[in-house]
């Protein structure tokens, strides 16, 4: 069915993805400015990319930021799939409402109060057990696997809720066992969700500044720390290009992820 | 000799909810029993017990002399087909109906000429290779079979197998599963909500009502001697007279409904005990003359419906009686005339079922 789309609607459209991806392409469009005044266009150059290459401050944080998201992701994705199992498949328990409320909260909790305490805790824990000695990336990957697991939970729960519990029934009546129901049955049906809750706590650690700021240490900043600091010193058109760089990593890695699931579930998701 | 499958006083509570309430019966080897009754009656929830999902409160489950009680689902000898089927999604056929058998130390070219044969039993062959998603509704119903049956189970459970079909598929499946159960003798429970499913499939039935096994008898005896008006009521159409017991007379008893009725009956009544007379649409003739019968009265026709093979009416009789009537067209039009407004009734002093008022 054809439907015209009044034109207030696509006025709006254009204007809201306007504000959002505008100031984006005039940013990757300016990493390619061979100028050093940023807001000055002085022809077409390549060069910021190269001395980006060089510049080894940028290059290690960068590295910290891509261990740190990718192990806090997988931190976060294994906790969060504990919670989300906890909730949908067992309806009573006692600490349900505590644990419902504990998972959720660092959902809406200011970055800032998460960042804080955690600071707290960490200093708490190096006077009491001499661990963890200084901030450093491991403050920083537990900082970031705690809040990111709670969203995990969520993109999780979501799809094991849908999935039809008689397929585990199914599997059992048929000779399997826990947890191999859970491996041949389970696990295959909900791993578009893990990849999506993978993902998503992926990229809130690499872009995450607050609470890294907080639980860092010297020589651990992360990639958004250490161009922050570059900020306050003037923006320079190098920043543009690590910008355009990190847009481009995540939106590729969203774009496979996104594919992955899209291939699973074409291949059959409910019967 | 010893039953096959012996089911003894079960019951399962929840709070104070009684979902089966102290279920007994046995079963032979190769039977295909039906436990009948309305939705919420306990028959998913004693199913379910049997297939080791849920842990009864009382009573025990043997199958050939062994106990069941203390067996993982995933040890019995018992398998179950799902309301809708849960086939796996993200398997092929083959490898559905292969997952209980890999879970067996069968080596490989056993389970794939054991599948294969399951394939042609359920006329699937060829087919293997297809996801679930692919399937109609009857092919996926015949992968579920298949599955179910493909560890040899001893007792094969299947839950409202023909609900999720249309109506002309059913009828077809109905005389398929019959045939694979023949074929094969495994013993079969079937849980249904719908009488003609329950009659035309099986050997025998269980009429189950919040929680209780009613009645447990042959279709025939279900559908023509129902002991209580639950049964009579749930089991095809029926109508049903208050009636009070007036006297004997030698071969017949004199009962007083609306009209006086002969009942020819072996039970014995008191003279005035109140009793509850049955009976079925098909077993009352209706006619645009009184015929003389023993029992007969006038009525006015309030509707009919026409049904191909023949027509359904209702009428209502002196006091209000009502009754529902089923005449078949294969008798030479009698009364069959839509035209008709008032006719006759009239119905053999057998064909009354009392029952307890």
């Amino acid at each position: 069915m054809r439907y015209d789309v009044p034109l207030i609607v696509k006025v709006l459209a254009i204007v809201g993805f306007g504000i959002l991806y505008i100031p984006v392409m005039i940013m990757m469009i300016y990493s390619f400015n061979s100028g050093k005044l940023v807001a000055v266009w002085a022809g077409f150059s390549t060069k910021w990319y190269r001395e980006l290459w060089t510049d080894d401050i940028l290059l290690s944080a960068l590295y910290k930021s891509l261990l740190i998201g990718m192990s806090s992701a997988t931190i976060s994705t294994f906790f969060g799939l504990l919670i989300a199992i906890a909730f949908v498949r067992f309806s009573a328990f006692r600490a349900r409402l505590t644990l419902s409320l504990v998972a959720s909260a660092p959902l809406v909790m200011p970055e800032a109060v998460t960042g804080l305490s955690m600071l707290l805790l960490f200093i708490a824990m190096e006077t009491t057990f001499g661990w963890p000695s200084g901030r450093g990336v491991d403050t920083i990957m537990i900082a970031h696997a705690t809040f990111g697991m709670c969203f995990a939970a969520v993109v999780i729960q979501t799809r094991l809720r849908d999935m039809d519990r008689y397929l585990e029934e199914a599997a059992r009546d048929l000779g399997e066992r826990q947890p191999f129901v859970f491996m041949s049955i389970t696990l295959p049906l909900i791993f578009p969700s893990i990849i999506a809750a993978w993902l998503l706590s992926f990229t809130l650690s690499f872009d995450d500044l607050v609470i890294a700021s907080f639980v860092s240490g010297p020589g651990s900043s992360t990639l958004p720390i250490v161009i922050f600091s570059k900020i306050r010193l003037g923006v320079s058109p190098e920043i543009n290009a690590i910008a355009t760089l990190m847009i481009l990593t995540i939106s590729g890695m969203v774009l496979a992820g996104s594919m992955l699931i899209l291939k699973r579930d074409s291949r059959g998701k409910k019967n | 000799m010893a039953p096959f499958i012996s089911i003894k006083n079960i019951s399962k509570k929840y709070g104070n909810f009684s979902a089966v309430d102290n279920v007994s019966f046995n079963l032979q080897k190769g039977e295909l029993f039906s436990l009948l009754g309305p939705s919420g009656c306990g028959k998913t929830t004693l199913l379910r017990i049997l297939a080791g999902f849920e842990v009864s409160n009382t009573g025990s489950f043997e199958i050939d002399g062994h106990d069941m009680d203390n067996v993982d689902p995933a040890d019995r000898p018992v398998n179950i087909m799902f309301q809708h089927y849960a086939l796996f999604p993200h398997m092929s056929v083959f490898n559905n109906i292969s997952y209980g058998l890999r879970r067996t130390s069968l080596p490989k070219s056993e389970i794939k000429s054991r599948v294969e044969e399951l394939l042609e039993l359920v006329r699937l062959s060829g087919m293997s290779e297809r996801k679930p998603k692919t399937l109609s509704g009857g092919q996926k119903q015949r992968v579920a079979l298949a599955r179910a049956l493909a560890r040899r189970p001893k007792l094969l459970l299947l839950d409202e197998p023909l609900a999720a079909l249309d109506k002309k598929l059913r009828s077809d499946t109905q005389f398929e599963i019959c045939k694979i159960q023949e074929q094969l003798g495994t013993t079969f429970i079937v849980v249904t909500h719908d009488q003609e499913e329950a009659m035309t499939l099986s050997t025998r039935i269980g009429v189950m009502n919040e929680g209780k096994l009613i009645q447990l008898g042959t279709p025939k005896e279900i559908y023509e001697q129902p002991q209580t008006s639950f049964v009579a009521d749930f089991v095809g159409e029926i109508s049903f007279l208050e009636a009070v017991v007036k006297e004997n007379k030698n071969t017949h008893w004199l009962m007083q409904a609306a009209v006086p009725i002969y009942v020819s009956s072996d039970s014995n009544f008191n003279v005035g005990q109140k009793v509850k007379l049955a009976l079925r649409p098909e077993k009352i003739s209706l006619t645009s003359r009184p015929t003389g019968n023993i029992n007969e009265f006038k009525v006015d026709i309030l509707d009919f419906a026409f049904y191909g093979a023949g027509t359904q009416y209702r009428v209502i009789g002196p006091e209000g009686v009502k009754l529902k009537l089923y005449q078949s067209h294969n008798q030479p039009s009698k009364a069959n005339s839509p035209m008709l407004k008032t006719g006759f009734v009239n119905f053999s002093p057998e064909a009354i079922i009392v029952l307890e008022s």
